[in-house]
């Protein structure tokens, strides 16, 4: 089913998604309406368009293909499924994302990937095709996070990258010229590494075009929590 | 060199009671009691917390607690507790962490108010003859009526309805017992209230509880997904806690093990750290669109609850939080309880609930909002006669952690953050979690709260008000005692003999 959203404010397109009975649901014309997908299930949305802010938040499974643009807070808390974003995502998104996977083809904005953590079968993954904004993957407790930088500009991150982390891998194509917090390490990727990244490599390029293999040979960096712990000494009292 | 110092507690174990029976070792998970190879009895009075715990046990009444007679020299700027933290700081070099709530002698404003009674004009009630109303809902505010073709009135949203105004707040499980959370869940619902689940997500077992249950959104987002969000009556997103203004939470890796790892949906063993702020909150414009966010992934079904710190800006803070959607702030002032704080913070941080209510509470009158959001304070309410306070003060109900802990048989040791309550609230310890009787803990939470209730019921009769929205902000019915007229202002009350 096709839904036009030119004129309709978020409560109203997102009511009128849930009260849908397809699978397959196309928004044309949207202009930046929030929480689309939130919390959904089974589904594939196609947004065409600007998705607006928190698209594809809680997610369960399904898909979600943004054709265009998506604003902040996307993916946000998501817990499965997939979202494909065909242009730029903006701030915090993947923030606190517990399963599913998140391709952004273009850039991410500020705090991408924050507190993603994983459990059990849920891994996420969050793939960024461009740059990533400053504090990426602050806190980072679990999952995935890789940032191809397939513009080859000067600066694949922003600064503050991995601050707190204390879990899950960041992958960055080529070297790293930020400065990393002490709770990490970074070491280029080997060969068990690259397999981990292979598939999500894979199924990036399979959307929105570009060789994986190629890709999948280039020179990748890893950052890694430090193995010492970075917890604070406590004193009962 | 100071662990002599440092003993708070000396144990007195009288010989000619002792029956050597070999329970106080037993029940101590502190390690107080060993017996040595020759069969004397060991007694390591510095590990001692004073939880009771073998004094309650002894068959024999052998054994009594008391404050360590020896202390070293203190005076009245260099007080015991001072001199005991520095020791342990030079022995550790660690920050002081402690337990349940500011325990320092500041002013409670709660003991400096008297409550107003009827004489002669306007008859008090009796609540064993007339009926009275302590039933409140907490949720959409129905400001606008409006009717569907049926001619019935239809409703804004959701609220939650609430026999007692009184709520059990948010403990999570990891921090206490799964025995504690099921004594919490199933008073909640034969009383016809609610408890919180805290921010470690909510297990399995008490999803049947849905319906007496407020799940927590905090900034980890620990066990947050979709059906733990509809699972619940009501959503509240935790900005902040009384104890530790300002401050994440972290529940290290040797405690999120077994079932604590799969309701945080965290790998076992693995650190669960709640960062202070959340990361995508920074604005009040932040803050609506978690709220919306949370109504859309609920259908907006479930009213949203935020939770804040009492801090300076209180009153500005709350105008924001009533203009963002959320359908009841709740204020938690520096007294709240806590699992574990740093110490400092824990004692020096925030502002009393007392004060912070009556600022918002007013406020929210200045600016004619008062009626989009229903205020819910915690953070130290003792008794029913705090609870009449505090909704006089501007409350629609009020939430109590120590309170109810303290009920289930807590005996405020204030050691929660060592993981080995001995009373199996505080604690993951199977052996120590098997010690709390959930039938036993049930009852005396529901006693409790009953017990409230009449009270607050003879209190409100006195003052000739037979229903809770009378109380409610009604200043007029408090009178303040030896505060300064600053302080008078800023409750809102007058003095006494005004
Ligand atoms: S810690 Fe509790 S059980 Fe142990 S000796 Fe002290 S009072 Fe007794
Ligand atoms: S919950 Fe347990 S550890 Fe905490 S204060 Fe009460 S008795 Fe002590």
């Amino acid at each position: 089913m096709e839904i036009y959203a030119k004129g309709m404010g978020y409560l109203q397109l997102n009511e009128a998604v849930r009260a849908c009975t397809d699978n397959r649901i196309s928004i044309r014309g949207c202009n930046g309406q929030r929480f689309i997908a939130c919390a959904s299930s089974g589904r594939q949305i196609d947004v065409h368009g600007v998705a607006g802010n928190g698209a594809g938040a809680y997610m369960e499974s399904g898909v979600l293909n943004v054709y265009g643009n998506a604003q902040d807070a996307l993916a946000d808390t998501m817990n499965g499924g997939e979202v494909y974003v065909f242009g730029s995502c903006g701030d915090a998104a993947a923030y606190a994302m517990r399963g599913g996977e998140v391709f952004v083809r273009g850039d991410a904005g500020y705090r991408a990937g924050v507190h993603m953590k994983e459990y059990g079968e849920h891994v996420p993954a969050l793939v960024i095709g461009g740059r990533a904004g400053c504090f990426l993957g602050e806190y980072l407790a679990g999952g995935i996070i890789a940032v191809l930088n397939l513009q080859n500009s000067a600066q694949a991150l922003g600064e503050e990258a991995a601050r707190g982390m204390h879990g899950g891998r960041i992958y960055v194509r080529g070297g790293i010229n930020v400065p990393l917090p002490d709770c990490v390490t970074a070491r280029t990727a080997d060969k068990e590494d690259m397999c981990v990244l292979a598939g999500y490599l894979k199924k990036f390029c399979a959307a929105f075009g570009g060789d994986a293999k190629k890709l999948a040979a280039e020179e990748f960096t890893l950052i890694t929590p430090a193995n010492k712990a970075s917890k604070r000494l406590y004193a009962g009292n | 060199m100071n662990a002599r110092a440092r003993a708070e507690f000396e144990i007195l174990k009288d010989a000619s009671r002792c029956i050597d029976c070999g329970v106080c070792e037993k029940q101590c998970a502190n390690g107080v009691y060993k017996k040595a190879a020759d069969g004397r009895l060991l007694i390591a009075d510095e590990k001692c917390v004073n939880c009771q715990r073998c004094v309650e046990m002894c068959p024999a009444g052998a054994l009594k607690v008391i404050r360590n007679r020896n202390t070293p020299q203190s005076d009245g700027n260099w007080h015991l507790r001072a001199v005991r933290e520095i020791y342990r700081q030079a022995e550790t070099g660690g920050v002081l962490l402690s337990s349940m709530g500011n325990p320092c002698d500041m002013p409670a404003y709660f003991d400096r108010i008297a409550v107003n009674a009827s004489q002669v004009t306007n008859p008090p009630i009796d609540p064993l003859r007339e009926p009275m109303e302590t039933r409140v809902y907490l949720g959409a505010q129905n400001r606008q009526i409006t009717r569907g073709r049926d001619g019935k009135i239809q409703p804004e949203g959701k609220a939650l309805r609430l026999e007692v105004p009184v709520m059990f707040s948010a403990m999570s499980y990891g921090s206490i017992s799964y025995n504690a959370h099921a004594a919490l869940a199933r008073a909640a619902r034969e009383l016809g209230t609610y408890y919180n689940t805290g921010e470690g997500g909510l297990h399995r077992d008490f999803y049947e509880y849905g319906e007496n249950t407020i799940v927590q959104v905090a900034s980890g987002r620990f066990g947050v997904h979709k059906d733990y969000l509809n699972a619940g009556a009501a959503i509240e997103i935790k900005m902040g806690q009384g104890a530790k203004p300002g401050i994440g939470g972290h529940l290290p890796g040797e405690k999120t093990v077994g079932d604590i790892s799969v309701t945080r949906m965290i790998p076992p063993g693995s650190d669960a750290i709640s960062p202070a702020p959340h990361h995508d909150i920074y604005s009040i414009e932040d803050l609506r669109q978690l709220v919306d966010s949370l109504k859309e992934a609920t259908r907006y079904q479930k009213p949203i609850f935020v939770k804040v710190a009492a801090v300076h800006n209180i009153a500005a803070i709350a105008g924001g939080i009533a203009r963002s959607g959320a359908d009841v702030i709740v204020l938690d002032g520096w007294r709240g309880g806590t699992g574990a704080a740093p110490t400092r913070i824990r004692d020096n941080v925030g502002i009393p609930v007392e004060l912070a209510l009556a600022s918002v509470d007013s406020r929210l009158r200045a600016e004619g909002i008062r009626d989009r959001v229903c205020l819910v304070a915690g953070g130290s309410i003792r008794n029913s006669a705090d609870m009449v306070k505090a909704i006089a003060l501007g409350a629609d109900a009020v939430y109590i952690g120590t309170a109810a802990l303290i009920a289930m048989g807590c005996h405020v040791c204030r050691s929660c953050h060592s993981g080995r309550c001995n009373w199996g609230i505080a604690t993951q310890q199977p052996e120590l979690v098997a010690r709390l009787n959930v039938d036993e803990a049930v009852k005396r939470l529901v006693n409790l709260v009953t017990a409230w209730k009449h009270e607050m019921e003879e209190m409100m009769g006195g003052m000739g008000i037979n229903a809770i929205e009378a109380l409610r902000g009604n200043r007029l019915m408090l009178r303040g005692l030896g505060l300064n007229s600053r302080e008078l202002d800023i409750l809102g009350i007058m003095h006494a003999g005004e």
